[in-house]
């Protein structure tokens, strides 16, 4: 009794005078509200129409423009990764980028980069920038003399479209002889550090050796 | 700055400027203003990585810097600017209105810029004329004049603007001899912390003498024509315009002020009829120029004198004007107001209350479509009545008292509706209290912006998301694209180009098609939610001035 008084007695005042009836009142939320909540009201449908179409274009225009302008700055990483068949074609387009080389006057002095190096990186990328069929030339047999440069990795990437084409199994293969070496390499690395700390704590673990006999 | 916003302005600069940029530009928003060697430290990224995404943030006006807050000798500090990055999102609607105001030149002209950041008007013109040219048929070509005629209009009509020249306190010193040919354009700066707005300076809007004769020039044929382009090209880079130092941006405050006066017009055309929304149309034009952008209403101008500004095709004889001017001025709406007898009464059109009723019915149709009609009477009751009882709101919605209360609830959880309590003694006893329910269109509208953010930047994730999944077949076309173009350019038979199209199998091309819609819709909902964003933005602003 005494229970279920308490449960009715949690309010001071008659709640009728809210306006709110018996068995009118909401009920109580359980937990946060789904994620995807279910709408009883549809979305209205996009507007469609010449304006919006131009603009649309316009939009996906812009977007592509600017990531391929200088403005747009690559993660370094990206470039160390293993070269795909498609990016040859990215970076032949790429190439073709100009140079972008601010006006100092309207940039703090402290922004002008400072050493050497990148100065010259940027020249040379303008000049490639010009692109005449014959610096392209060069440009490319630079880079497959790069390509060789590169241990196996590089020859491996290069082989793989061509591989594809003519057998899948062979290249899985391949795949597995790849991952093999890996494993041998960790390995090695393994066992040389294992051998540090044999050599290391050599008396202790002797002794737990004999803990567990006994 | 909320956390929404700097989520899209990431978003933002990481489709246009790649990821580098953004992770220093997310950090300069969320840090403030902050030195080079503190970025560098923080974002763990090189040097001179970081000094490149300076360079490309200034570049396009989403950084600024000042130096010597601290007292003179400090270092630059840099702060990023969130307004300027959230522009982004309304490109394609700047350069549609330039389009739609001065033809494919001046479509080119802002489109130029905005990729750029700012550029000199040389550069410019030389840009859009090799461009349009480039479009043009053979043998033709497009005059620089022609272009840079089209570059002063725009700039007579405010919508380019030079960017100010660089006077900071601290880096006079070290760039005085450097910049001395930009600061005997324009007069210097007075030495001041706060960054000076581009209008401060009294050539802001002057065109300097550029000399460039000749026409655009079409990019040759790569095999004969190369070394001649080459070496063409190197001359004319050497040459010099006399406009050096000169650079121009977009003035986006003049855009907002055509966007806004489009959408006041086109209200008034949708409430009352055309001829009246082309009487505000010439009241708005007629004062353009000589109301500020903030200002609260237009210039009062008299009756007798938009008489005679009514272009003569519209045909309304002055008495018919003067009873569509009372009509307008009695509208509920209040788009346009009266404030004197004089000459035939003075009228202005009141752009702040304008933009406020613009915003409210924004507001209401969200409500309407997002809960229906009946909450939205509910609500259109609580912005008429200010404050009410629940009792009230069920007999004035004429809802019956449970699914009034329903509705009332979710809006009230939703944030939409407050309820203000109001205690008869001092212990707040709920017997004792009036529970009074209102609507503060303001917050509102504020909360209603930020979910605008929301919706931008998951629009965005989501169109990245569906790019990534389909990513092997992108590169798929990509590659056969290219492929095709190049058999294409080599001559290569018909047989041979089909057999390469063929390569794409009917399912890819289906899943493609698929991609390509749900991007496109992805990417027009972007463009529609700015919209409702102007509306929202230009009311949350226009409040905090007046």
């Amino acid at each position: 009794m005494a229970g279920k008084g308490r449960g009715v007695g949690a309010f001071t005042f008659n709640i009728e005078a809210l306006g709110i009836g018996r068995g009118s009142m909401p009920e109580a939320r359980v937990g946060p509200s789904p994620l995807y909540p279910n709408t009883d009201f549809k979305p209205v449908p996009l507007k469609v129409g010449e304006d919006e179409d131009y603009m649309l274009a316009l939009k996906q225009e812009m977007r592509g423009v600017m990531q391929r302008l200088p403005h747009n700055i690559k993660a370094q990483s990206s470039r160390a990764d293993v070269e795909k068949y498609t990016e040859r074609y990215l970076k032949q387009r790429q190439i073709e980028d100009e140079a972008w080389t601010p006006d100092w006057n309207l940039f703090p002095k402290e922004l002008m980069p400072r050493t050497k190096k990148p100065r010259t990186k940027a020249t040379k990328n303008k000049k490639s920038g010009k692109g005449s069929s014959k610096e392209a030339a060069d440009v490319l047999s630079k880079l497959d003399e790069l390509e060789k440069k590169d241990d196996g990795n590089a020859e491996k990437s290069d082989d793989e479209p061509e591989k594809k084409a003519k057998n899948e199994e062979e290249e899985e293969i391949e795949e597995e002889e790849y991952e093999e070496e890996d494993l041998e390499e960790d390995n090695d690395y393994i066992e040389s550090y294992f051998d540090n700390g044999e050599d290391f704590a050599a008396d202790s673990d002797d002794n737990m050796d004999g803990e567990a006999t006994y | 700055m909320t956390a929404q916003e700097i989520r899209l302005c990431g978003l933002l600069l990481q489709e246009h400027f790649g990821e580098v940029v953004e992770k220093v530009g997310t950090h300069l928003l969320q840090r403030g203003a902050q030195n080079l060697r503190t970025i560098v430290q923080e974002t763990n990224l090189s040097v001179n990585l970081v000094k490149k995404c300076l360079c490309v943030l200034v570049q396009h006006g989403a950084c600024c810097f000042t130096s010597g807050r601290k007292g003179p000798g400090s270092p630059t500090e840099y702060r990023a600017c969130s307004d300027r990055i959230l522009r982004v999102l309304r490109y394609p609607r700047y350069i549609y209105t330039a389009k739609t105001l001065y033809g494919d030149t001046g479509e080119l002209i802002i489109e130029e810029l905005l990729q750029r950041g700012h550029m000199t008007m040389s550069g410019t013109v030389k840009t859009v004329a090799d461009r349009l040219t480039q479009n043009m048929e053979e043998g033709h070509s497009m005059d620089y004049r022609e272009v840079s005629s089209a570059f002063s209009k725009l700039v007579e009509t405010h919508f380019l603007q030079r960017c100010p020249p660089v006077g900071g306190a601290g880096t006079s010193g070290t760039t005085a001899p450097a910049a001395a040919p930009a600061a005997a354009a324009t007069p210097a700066a007075a030495v001041s912390v706060a960054p000076p707005t581009p209008e401060s300076f009294p050539e802001c809007y002057s065109v300097p003498h550029v000399s460039l004769i000749g026409r655009g020039k079409r990019q040759l044929v790569p095999e004969n024509g190369e070394d001649q382009r080459n070496a063409k090209r190197a001359k004319m880079d050497t040459e010099t315009h006399g406009d050096e130092g000169i650079y121009w941006q977009v003035n986006f405050e003049r855009f907002h002020q055509h966007f806004r006066d489009q959408a006041i017009i086109s209200a008034v055309a949708n409430k009352l009829d055309q001829t009246s929304s082309e009487i505000v149309r010439t009241i708005l034009r007629m004062s353009e120029v000589t109301t500020s952008a903030t200002a609260a209403c237009t210039k009062p101008l008299s009756a007798n004198e938009v008489f005679r500004s009514l272009p003569a095709s519209y045909n309304i004889p002055r008495h018919i004007l003067d009873q569509y001017l009372t009509l307008l001025v009695d509208d509920p709406m209040e788009f346009v107001g009266k404030t004197g007898e004089s000459g035939g009464g003075m009228f202005v059109v009141n752009l702040h209350r304008a933009l406020a009723n613009l915003a409210r019915a924004t507001v209401e149709s969200i409500v309407q479509e997002r809960f229906g009609s009946r909450s939205a009477r509910i609500f259109r009751l609580l912005l008429r009545k200010r404050h009410l009882e629940q009792k009230q709101v069920e007999d004035f919605a004429m809802i019956p008292a449970k699914e009034a209360k329903d509705m009332l609830y979710t809006l009230l959880s939703h944030n939409l509706v407050q309820l203000q309590e109001i205690p008869k003694t001092p212990d707040f006893a709920p017997s004792r209290t009036f529970y009074l329910y209102t609507v503060n269109q303001l917050p509102t509208a504020r909360m209603l912006l930020q979910n605008c953010y929301k919706t931008v930047a998951n629009l965005i994730e989501r169109r990245l998301f569906e790019t990534k999944e389909n990513k092997r077949l992108l590169e798929k076309s990509q590659r056969i694209e290219a492929i095709l173009a190049s058999l294409q350019a080599s001559g290569a038979e018909p047989e041979q180009l089909s057999e390469v199209e063929e390569m794409i199998s009917a399912p890819e091309k289906q899943q493609l098609d698929v991609l390509k819609l749900h991007v496109n819709k992805l990417d027009s909902a972007e463009n529609q939610v700015d919209e409702t964003i102007f509306i929202l933005e230009s009311y949350v602003s226009s409040t905090s001035t007046s």
